[in-house]
């Protein structure tokens, strides 16, 4: 069972790479490069702020695009190109596609992620000169940007199980963009009355936390971020995707292939 | 059961329990970062480059910031707060996002510019909020009569007030109390006439229900504070005429001082006092009153002046 | 044990707006296929030819009714691990070459790692590919592409094979290379089931055949007894143009074409006229037994139960 989820993983990530996705990192290479070096003509104060914001806010917005276009693909370009007919009627069950493909584009996500914080990292230490206690902080923000990646690559998923790519897209950015005001949400909820406070705090609360993934802002200020929070985080973002992938796989099992 | 029911229940079982996880969860997380998205406010030094940023949905997010300005004072005051140090920030970038939402210029004039509890203390620059907005929207006699009500009620600045309210007037289609109110400053300043005046005015215009709210309560003190003058002048009357204070108000009726008992703006009685002094009964009830509370009375820590109190 | 087992399997679709309108893409289907027959599963196009082997496949779920392969259940590991399936007109990861491919599926199918790169080697040999094993997929031609979903279909030494079009978009030296590879699974014992409109493969391939029409089953049988000389007849060639007396004495009718006549006569007079022939000094060309053909099966099969149809008599196959 693994070994089957192992190379329906890797496939994918094969996939993804010969699809020339990584060729992503490049362009965000150049953005680093340039803004470092624009940066560094200005105030000293303020170099580490705009290369921190700018950097993490390219990552995180790089990644979701990532996420959202290859993973729309995931199971709908599949079944459109009729590749997925050999592939099940092996023993391969059809839950264990499903997670393979997650793995897959988690996956390649990860290694973008990987390299793209190698980017940040070089673009500080040329502003800075040298790392500094709170340079340590970017790496949480950066691990809450990969949290982020994991729900968004396990709702589009969930979309391309059973929608068309374009709905698929469609509906996953627009989770994105709730996602990112969810707190905001649940206090709306709460400010309601009847009928409409129970579907508002429902939504609220189904929709992915993305806000609180969200450290970059405060890690630019080099505050601190709360190792409670790191773990409260990190439960939710693996509860949340594994929610997703549940429902991926509860519509794939049941789905006729035409 | 069949491989495919099988796999159906077990990865059910998982939805469920994860669902319920993650609310749990949710609510863990937000107990964690009370506030911290507010906060994030504080490090937004330039609220025009946000409003650039933005892409020309500055209204929408004018609208968040907006909601989370009700929010942020709302959660406070029922927390019986001192300190509403985000309350400026928050309305100035609202403003900026979205110059022409008027009501958040009302929440500066009621929310920002009172001192604590009932406000964050910050008069001079909710004052800088409203000419900010009078820059924006010219013809908008609210934000004038914002400007007068902020120097008259914070800042006892009557000839201030005066000519605020002197500018607002000659708006097209001002309210008709602006003239009004502009007149009558030089004889009645300070005076409980000219206090229900304004508040009156506030109360009638304003569509939001925590300022409309704030208005009705202070409309109640005063009604309070005139109630309790005139039964103590009473009780005054009577003890010349008896030599003694009345200790119920039948005894005033029979005297023929006064007709029916008196009742508070929430309906409840009034109580004499063997002093002659006239109380609330529930002066908690009463927010702004400067009469009718016992000796060693402390207000509490979260007046009641929203509706949600 | 048979190889497949069909009982009633059904496939109802709703369609239209609102769902209410009933298509039936298949009709309840009883089919028996035993180990080691090569089946031929005949109807026109939007027959229920692929809906039926979807079914089978587990790619899509019957309305009613159920389907044992070699006497396991349809959504069985255990049965998957022991059958290929070609689709029809496959399509595969174009960013692979053959052999990350079939390495893929062979991982996929638990194929040890040990074996896999020398199975892969020996069927990409089998199918006629043995050099292209690191070009691409996407820079396949339309025959390669059959061959390669060949090659995956066979892969794993599967008990049981299920091929949908399999010569389509190939090519008469193709069509060949894949009818010879058939037959050469059925001596290895494996069960070969396949779908198609072309007849004459059929005929030349299959030991049993069902036809399907709109859904529905119109007929089954062995090849060799749909095919059977119904009216006992033969037919005799000879060269020249002359008819001699003594043939028509036996009821030939007579055919003369340029150089050769074609007689038809009874079976029972089969001896008596090659003799006649002999005694005129006639060159005997062929004598040959007449059959109905397949195609006249086939056709009577497509009309709706009612109807009669001329069965022809058409000599021989040939290709």
């Amino acid at each position: 069972m693994t070994s089957r989820i192992a190379h329906i993983a890797s496939n994918t990530f094969r996939e993804a790479v010969r699809d020339r996705v990584l060729y992503n990192l490049i362009v965000f290479a150049l953005l680093m490069s340039a803004a470092a070096v624009v940066v560094g003509q200005i105030s000293i104060d303020i170099e580490r702020l705009v290369v921190i914001n700018l950097g993490l806010t390219a990552v995180s917005l790089f990644g979701m695009v990532i996420a959202i276009f290859i993973g729309i693909g995931l199971v709908s370009k599949e079944i459109e190109r009729r590749t997925l007919y050999t592939v099940l009627s092996r023993p391969v069950r059809r839950w264990e596609f499903i997670v393979g493909k997650f793995f897959g584009l988690a996956g390649t996500l990860a290694v973008n992620t990987f390299f793209m914080a190698i980017g940040v990292f070089v673009a500080l230490l040329y502003v800075s000169h040298h790392f500094q206690q709170q340079d340590r902080w970017v790496l949480v923000a950066l691990y809450f940007i990969i949290l982020q990646f994991l729900i968004l690559t396990a709702l589009t998923l969930f979309f391309s199980s059973f929608s068309s790519p374009l709905l698929s897209a469609v509906f996953a950015f627009s989770l994105f963009v709730i996602g990112s005001f969810a707190e905001d949400l649940r206090g709306f909820a709460g400010m309601t009355h009847g009928a409409t406070r129970w579907l508002a705090t429902g939504a609220a609360y189904l929709v992915p936390n993305f806000s609180a993934l969200n450290v970059i802002t405060s890690v630019a200020h080099s505050q601190p971020v709360s190792g409670q929070l790191v773990l409260d985080n990190s439960a939710y973002a693996l509860v949340y995707t594994a929610m997703a992938i549940c429902g991926a796989v509860l519509v794939f099992e049941h789905r006729n292939l035409k | 059961m069949s491989r495919s029911q099988r796999v159906t229940v077990i990865f059910s079982v998982f939805l469920a329990s994860s669902l319920i996880a993650s609310v749990l969860l949710l609510r863990r997380v937000d107990q964690v970062r009370t506030g911290a998205t507010l906060e994030e406010v504080l490090y937004i030094s330039s609220p025009q480059a946000l409003r650039r940023l933005s892409l020309g949905y500055n209204g929408l997010l004018a609208d968040i910031y907006w909601t989370r300005a009700v929010q942020y004072y709302g959660n406070k005051h029922h927390d019986g707060a001192r300190r509403f140090d985000l309350l400026a920030p928050l309305l100035e970038i609202t403003t900026v996002l979205d110059p022409q939402l008027l009501v958040a210029y009302e929440y500066g004039a009621n929310f920002l510019a009172p001192k604590p509890p009932n406000g964050a203390g910050m008069p001079d620059r909710a004052i800088a909020l409203e000419e900010f907005g009078i820059l924006n929207n010219p013809d908008a006699w609210q934000l004038y009569y914002n400007v007068g009500f902020i120097h008259y009620m914070e800042l006892k600045n009557y000839a201030g007030a005066a000519e605020a309210f002197a500018r607002g007037a000659q708006r097209p289609n001002a309210h008709p109390f602006l003239a009004m109110l502009a007149g009558k400053m030089a004889e009645h300043a300070g005076d409980r006439q000219m206090a229900r005046m304004m508040w009156s005015t506030s109360y009638q215009t304003t569509k939001d229900i925590n300022v409309r709210a704030n208005a009705a309560a202070h409309l109640r003190a005063l009604q309070v504070d005139e109630d309790v003058t005139n039964l103590e002048a009473l009780n005054a009357r009577y003890q010349q005429q008896t030599g003694r204070f009345p200790s119920s108000f039948s005894e005033l009726e029979a005297a023929g001082l006064l007709r029916g008992t008196p009742l508070d703006p929430l309906g409840q009685s009034y109580k004499l006092m063997p002093d002659g002094r006239v109380e609330l009964r529930t002066p908690d009830d009463f927010p702004f009153i400067e009469k009718g509370m016992p000796f060693d009375y402390t207000p509490p820590p979260s007046p009641k002046i929203l509706p949600s109190d | 044990m048979a190889a497949i087992e069909i009982l009633g399997l059904e496939k109802t679709y709703s369609i239209g707006f609102w769902r209410k309108r009933q298509k039936h893409a298949l009709r309840p289907l009883n089919l028996k296929v035993e180990e080691g027959e090569i089946f031929g599963f005949l109807g026109p196009n939007g027959a229920g030819k692929t809906t039926t082997l979807k079914l089978l496949m587990g790619l899509i779920f019957p309305t009613a009714g159920s389907a044992r392969i070699l006497g396991m259940e349809l959504d069985d590991p255990r049965m998957k691990a022991q059958i290929g399936f070609l689709p029809e007109q496959p399509y595969f990861y174009d960013y692979l070459t053959a052999r990350e491919l079939l390495e893929y599926y062979g991982q996929l199918s638990g194929v040890e790692a040990k074996l896999r790169s020398s199975r892969v080697n020996e069927v990409l040999h089998r199918v006629g590919l043995p050099d292209v094993g690191g070009v691409q997929l996407r820079k396949f031609s339309k025959g390669m592409l059959q061959r390669v979903g060949i090659a995956q279909a066979i892969l794993h030494d599967p008990r049981v094979v299920f091929f949908d079009e399999p010569m389509s978009g190939l090519d008469p030296m193709g069509r060949r290379e894949v009818r010879d590879l058939m037959e050469q699974l059925k001596v290895e014992g494996k069960t070969v089931f396949f779908s198609t409109h072309i007849l004459s493969d059929a005929e030349a391939l299959c030991d049993r055949v069902a036809i399907i029409h709109q859904g529905e089953l119109r007929g089954v049988g062995a090849v060799a007894d749909l095919t059977s000389s119904v009216h006992g007849k033969v037919e005799v060639v000879w060269q020249g143009t002359v008819v001699p007396a003594s043939l028509r004495a036996l009821g030939a009718e007579c055919h003369v074409t340029r150089d050769t006549v074609r007689a038809m006569l009874s079976e029972a007079n089969q001896d008596a006229a090659i003799e006649a022939l002999r005694r005129e000094r006639l060159r005997l060309v062929s004598v040959t037994p007449v059959r109905t053909s397949l195609e006249d099966y086939y056709l009577q099969k497509l009309q709706p139960p009612n109807a009669t149809v001329r069965v022809g008599a058409k000599v021989g196959t040939t290709v």
